[in-house]
């Protein structure tokens, strides 16, 4: 807990976006997801976006099946979260439950 | 053959699987192997990739869903594969696609894009052409969204069938259907089903080629057997009629059996059945085919079901034939294994291995008849039909004894087998007069004229003998009889020479008494001749002189006249 908290105060979290080029899904994704943070959790986290296409290496390493998905590895335990995120109520449920923890 | 030209096919390395199939899987398509937990599926797939590796020069990438590949790794180590050193050539690339459900939520619409981008990294990594994915099915329970799922396995099939890639699918099987998942209705071209059954506590698997699109397969169960050689299936009939026959004869090592065979001994490469009840000399006569063969300088195999290697030896020994000499020499090999250590299948299995390694020249199995109790009868009569067909293919000759257990109905086996023989020696312990005597007859011996005389069977610390019976009263006495038989007609021999000893004695007295009576009248006949000779001269003189008288007297006259 102490961690996370330290780590929160440091500033803001990480969150990974796994996609494989410019598909519908993965541009919604990466819209949902930017609307959800700027609307609900302002300046808590910063959005990375990883094209699997580019870099496929990336799937195998963080073992990546779905697409998209999303990661947060901090604060533990990692959280997976597949699909385009068209449900926000359910990602800041999932996002935040852990945040609770 | 030409049907065959539309469709490749890659060779797994199984053994008898390529045979089976004509050549292996399709080239470029998918395959779904399937069958319950633990009947040697991920075997079967790592050993066609491996062997694609390895010896095919066709790299290849193992997708493991479940096992971690170290598992995997160690495996097959015992198999004789070297997972690390393929690994590290680049030939083999292990992809381990691990899903945890508890980490993941599912929030809208998502593909698996990633696997794809996953394999095909793992694939131009080492140049795949061959691919495993074990199994795929696992994936079901990660994702709870079937619909997608499927959508996109079947575009992963489109997919590696579009990069040429020949591909296993395994998938567990399920109630009714083939895997769970149906997973069947994503591969069209090539489905084979193992399956791993129990009975009378013997286990037996078998695979069975349930679909093989645009070749002709066999659609029949075939036995499989996984041990320390890896994974080999056994093609039932695979052989058909047209093996080779060869004239040249060889002996049976006993020399009054292979006299009872115009021409002396047994056609090399027939199949010869040996029947006879408990005690009746099976295995020793059996025993003496196989050391014949190794006087010969010819391999033998002498697989027992019911004796140890030791036991045969020191009783061969007692009726004068050293085995052990020629298991030392490496001219003998003998296989002991009671019928229930394995199933009939795996038995097959380990003859068939043995044979090929080995490559004798001619195969003893004593008992057949142990099998009965291992297995159905139409199994056992199977299995011996594969045997008898393998060994007549490969001009090996073959031994089968079989145990009867009643001397009644000696005109068939238990395994109705005599059909398949080629020779048939039957062996009967008759009881005459108080003591068991053993009996020979060559029931059946193709293409030969032989004897139909029962001879009896002796066996002592010379070896074998085989000695005509005494027939006499309409009957074939053997034993005491026909030793007491044949003491009376020495008897009755020695007699007869003697009176014809005598009579020539009392011709050749009488011979000589007429030759002394034909001397004497020849010197009677001789004194008459000098008799009449004396009678001559003195006629002669007489006339002599009276003519000398007559002159004188004239000559006197004259004178006083």
């Amino acid at each position: 807990m102490e961690t996370n908290e330290t780590l929160e105060a440091r500033g803001p979290k990480k969150l990974v976006l796994y996609v494989a080029g410019e598909t519908p899904k993965s541009l919604a994704a990466i819209k949902n997801l930017e609307k959800i943070c700027a609307e609900n959790l302002p300046g808590k986290y910063v959005i990375e976006v990883i094209d699997l296409k580019k870099s496929p290496h990336l799937a195998r390493e963080h073992n990546i099946v779905a697409i998209p998905t999303l990661v947060r590895e901090l604060p533990t335990p990692i959280r997976k979260i597949i699909g385009d995120l068209s449900n926000s109520e359910k990602v800041l449920v999932n996002l935040q439950v852990s945040e609770n923890e | 053959m030409t049907v065959f030209e539309g469709i490749g096919k890659s060779r797994t390395g199984i053994v008898g699987f390529d045979e089976l199939t004509l050549g292996g899987l399709p080239t470029g398509r998918p395959t779904l192997v399937c069958g319950t937990a633990g009947c040697g599926k991920t075997l079967f797939a790592s050993t066609f990739l491996l062997n694609g590796a390895r010896d095919m020069d066709e790299p290849g990438v193992f997708v493991t869903f479940e096992e971690r590949p170290s598992d995997i790794i160690s495996n097959v180590k015992s198999l004789g594969f070297d997972v690390e050193q393929l690994v590290d050539q680049g030939k083999i690339y292990l992809e381990h696609i691990s899903i945890d459900p508890s980490e993941l939520e599912e929030i809208g619409d998502y593909d698996l894009e990633g696997l794809f981008l996953r394999l095909e990294l793992a694939i131009d990594q080492v140049g795949a052409k061959r691919i495993v994915l074990d199994t795929i099915e696992s994936l079901f329970s990660a994702f709870t969204n079937p619909a997608i799922l499927r959508a996109e396995i079947r575009r992963l099939f489109d997919w590696l069938k579009d990069k040429g890639l020949t591909t296993i699918i395994t998938g567990e099987r399920g109630d009714g259907s083939l895997t769970r998942q149906g997973l069947e209705e994503y591969v069209s071209d090539c489905v084979i089903l193992l399956d791993h059954r129990v009975q009378n506590q013997i286990s037996t698997r078998r695979l069975r080629i349930v679909k093989y699109r645009g070749t002709a397969h066999g659609t029949n169960e075939v036995p499989f057997l996984i041990d320390q050689d890896g994974f080999s299936v056994l093609p039932i009939s695979s052989l058909g009629l047209n093996h080779k026959v060869s004239d040249e004869r060889i002996s049976s090592g006993v020399e009054d059996l292979d006299a009872m065979l115009s021409g002396g001994g047994f056609h090399r490469g027939t199949s010869i059945l040996l029947s006879g009840v408990a005690g009746s000399g099976k295995s020793s006569l059996s025993a003496s085919f196989a050391a014949a063969a190794c006087e010969r300088g010819e391999k033998a195999i002498y697989f027992s079901f019911e004796e140890s290697v030791d036991q045969t030896v020191r009783n061969m020994t007692s009726i004068g034939t050293d085995l052990q000499k020629h298991i030392d020499c490496g001219l003998l090999h003998y296989v002991a294994a009671r019928p229930t250590f394995y199933s009939l299948e795996m038995h097959l299995a380990v003859m068939l291995r043995e044979i090929v390694r080995f490559e004798p020249s001619i195969v003893v199995l004593d008992p057949i008849s142990a099998f009965m109790g291992s297995g159905e009868q139409p199994e056992v009569q199977s299995m011996l039909l594969r045997m008898v067909d393998f060994l007549k293919s490969r001009g090996t000759t073959a031994v089968f004894t079989h145990l009867m257990h009643s001397q009644a109905g000696t005109t068939e086996t238990d395994v109705g087998l005599s059909s398949l023989m080629d020779a048939w020696i039957l062996l009967l312990n008759r009881e005459i007069g108080g003591e068991f005597n053993r009996e020979l007859y060559l029931l059946k011996a193709r293409g030969l004229s032989h004897s139909n005389q029962v001879r009896e069977f002796v066996m002592s610390d010379r070896g074998i003998k085989l000695l005509a019976p005494y027939i006499g009263d309409g009957r074939a006495l053997t034993g005491s009889m026909r030793q007491s038989e044949e003491a009376r007609a020495r008897r009755n021999e020695v007699e007869r020479r003697a009176e014809v000893a005598r009579q020539a004695e009392r011709i050749k007295h009488r011979r000589r008494k007429a030759l002394a009576q034909i001397e004497a009248l020849q010197a009677e006949l001789d004194a008459d001749e000098i008799e009449l000779n004396k009678v001559t001269d003195a006629e002669d003189m007489y006339l002599e002189q009276s003519a000398m008288d007559q002159q004188e007297m004239e000559k006197s006259r004259r004178v006083d006249g």
